[in-house]
């Protein structure tokens, strides 16, 4: 039987309740907007890319529990990283909530926090939510 | 505080509800996104199956007549629950939905021109929305919308004012709202209508399961019903027009079984409602249907109404008693609907929650994001109740809204 504590973690409540980097950014050079047609949240996610770099992200938006901390939680993973490592952690993080037919598909690593969203994999009707901000940042990334 | 009802009197004859879920038993609470089925209609869908399986109207053969016969009483069973005043004035759909488009593509495409306007309640499901924007594209006809009261009530003044505009040619409702549980006081409205020379259309999918559907005392023009949402099959639906509507509308879909007479030139259709339903139809699902409405009748509908209502009362005051917790629409009149959010918690949330308490309830927009707006909120929790519900449905809902706040806290 699925366990509730395994989905609304301490880590994801806290995110959830207190977003982390939830605000608009004027200097953004690269943004866009996620929508879940299911409930009709909609959350827009802002870079600051320089270089190969992401330099800054942040989010704005309101939704569930679970989406606004897979968001806040995505923001923290991402900031710093090159385009290329901030990909495949999009990669790695979609890997570990969508069954894909790439099970070698890198596993998350060295960001224990994001794992703390596995769990939502066993709530298929939630895995919209914890995607959301991902997407966005996604498209925000290729420009769509 | 809270008076206790006896067992309920018929939900044994629901076989779906009687199952564990998450370890509890089942509480269903999302009875108008679709009830259960008693097992009446699901014997008399497989009856059809196993004896009568046949296609309709075209056979000589002795179970062609007999399925024939079955899809007509069907027919006319329908019409006697909503007082038409013939069965032809009923043909049968798929769904509301598919009812609401054959109106707006059949009556609209012929009725609509330029500079007419469509009026459409701000509370109304897509369903009955997106089609009056398709053939307002269509035809150059524009929507002006019916405003919403706070409570969550038809603004009949903003009703008015839009027909003083002298320009409405038909304004679309609905009879009960699946949102927040608004019952609308459709004659009134209809009558007003038709003083300014315009036609009704009014969504009656929530309706039936839960209030009297007379459409001649109402007065509307065409009305809206689903099989699904008055304990009757997946599939099927109904559209009541008056006869002299129906039959100077051109059909909505063509093909066989609607046709007099066919060269491959021309054709010459059918006598209604046969103009509307071509194909072969869903039998069974017009069996179930009115078997459905025959259950509901003989359960003493009444009792059944007043059993329904008394609980979703007790559900609104014991959730408004909940720290954080807010009843969203206040309406006079409701059917047993409450809508409802919480401070610290996504309705996708509370949904996810009550589902692992074994409550099955729905989150979301509910088809209705144009009244979400207008109740400032982006989705609601909905817990809405039927004719088998029970006291112990009610306490599961209020246990699975303590747990929410247990999770997610309370006011701050
Ligand atoms: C008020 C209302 N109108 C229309 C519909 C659509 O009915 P159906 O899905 O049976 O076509 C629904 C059901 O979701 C509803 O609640």
């Amino acid at each position: 039987m699925l366990n509730l504590t395994d989905l609304y973690q301490e880590i994801i409540l806290d995110h959830g309740k207190a977003p982390r980097n939830k605000r608009t950014m004027e200097t953004a050079t690269h943004w866009a907007e996620g929508y879940n047609p299911l409930c009709g949240d909609q959350i827009k996610v802002y870079l600051q890319v320089e270089g190969e770099t992401v330099k800054d992200v942040s989010f704005s938006g309101n939704g569930c529990a679970i989406s606004q901390a897979s968001a806040s939680m995505m923001t923290e993973a991402l900031v710093g990283k090159t385009i290329d490592e901030a990909n495949s952690t999009f990669q790695s993080f979609h890997a570990m909530l969508v069954p894909s037919d790439k099970p070698d598909q890198a596993k998350l690593q060295g960001y224990d926090e994001l794992q703390a969203l596995e769990g939502v994999k066993n709530y298929p009707n939630r895995i919209k939510c914890a995607t959301l901000a991902w997407h966005a940042f996604k498209s925000a990334l290729e420009g769509k | 505080m809270v008076a206790t009802i006896l067992s309920n009197p018929i939900k044994d004859q629901f076989p779906a509800l009687d199952q564990m879920v998450s370890g509890h038993p089942l509480a269903y609470l999302d009875s108008a996104a679709t009830t259960q089925r008693p097992v009446a209609v699901l014997e008399a869908m497989e009856a059809f199956y196993r004896h009568d399986n046949s296609n309709v109207h075209r056979g000589i053969h002795s179970l062609s007549v007999r399925a024939t016969d079955h899809y007509d009483d069907a027919r006319r069973q329908i019409a006697r629950f909503v007082n038409a005043s013939v069965p032809e004035e009923i043909v049968f759909t798929k769904g509301c939905t598919e009812a609401v488009n054959l109106v707006a593509q059949a009556w609209g495409r012929q009725n609509l021109t330029q500079g007419d306007v469509i009026a459409v309640s701000e509370m109304d499901h897509h369903s009955n929305i997106v089609p009056w924007q398709v053939i307002a594209e269509a035809t150059g006809a524009s929507i002006e919308p019916i405003s919403v009261t706070q409570k969550g009530e038809l603004d009949i003044s903003s009703l008015r004012a839009v027909l003083a505009t002298g320009k409405v040619k038909l304004v679309a409702f609905k009879h009960v709202c699946n949102a927040i549980g608004t019952v609308n006081p459709v004659s009134e409205v209809a009558e007003l209508v038709s003083t300014h020379g315009a036609t009704t259309l009014v969504d009656g999918a929530q309706a039936l399961a839960h209030i009297d559907v007379d459409v001649q005392a109402l007065g509307v023009d065409f009305y809206a019903m689903a099989g699904h949402k008055v304990y009757g099959p997946m599939g099927i639906g109904a559209l009541f027009a008056r006869k002299e509507l129906l039959e100077a509308m051109a059909p909505y879909q063509v093909g066989g079984g609607m046709i007099q007479k066919v060269t491959l030139t021309s054709t010459t259709y059918a006598p209604v409602p046969e103009k509307f339903e071509p194909g072969t139809p869903n039998v069974p699902g017009a069996i179930g249907f009115a078997a459905a409405l025959d259950w509901l009748s003989d359960s003493g509908k009444q009792r059944l109404w007043n059993l329904e209502s008394e609980l979703a009362h007790q559900a609104r005051e014991r959730l408004q008693s909940i720290n954080g917790l807010r009843v969203i629409g206040s309406a006079r009149e409701t059917a047993p609907i409450v809508s409802f959010v919480m401070e610290d918690a996504h309705p996708h949330d509370i949904g996810t929650v009550m589902d692992s308490e074994g409550v099955a309830i729905r989150a979301g927009h509910h088809c209705c994001q144009p009244l979400m707006d207008r109740m400032g909120v982006g989705s609601t929790a909905r817990a809405s109740f039927a004719a088998y519900s029970t006291q112990e449905d009610v306490d599961a809902l209020i246990r699975g809204a303590e747990r929410v706040v247990e999770i997610f806290g309370g006011k701050c």
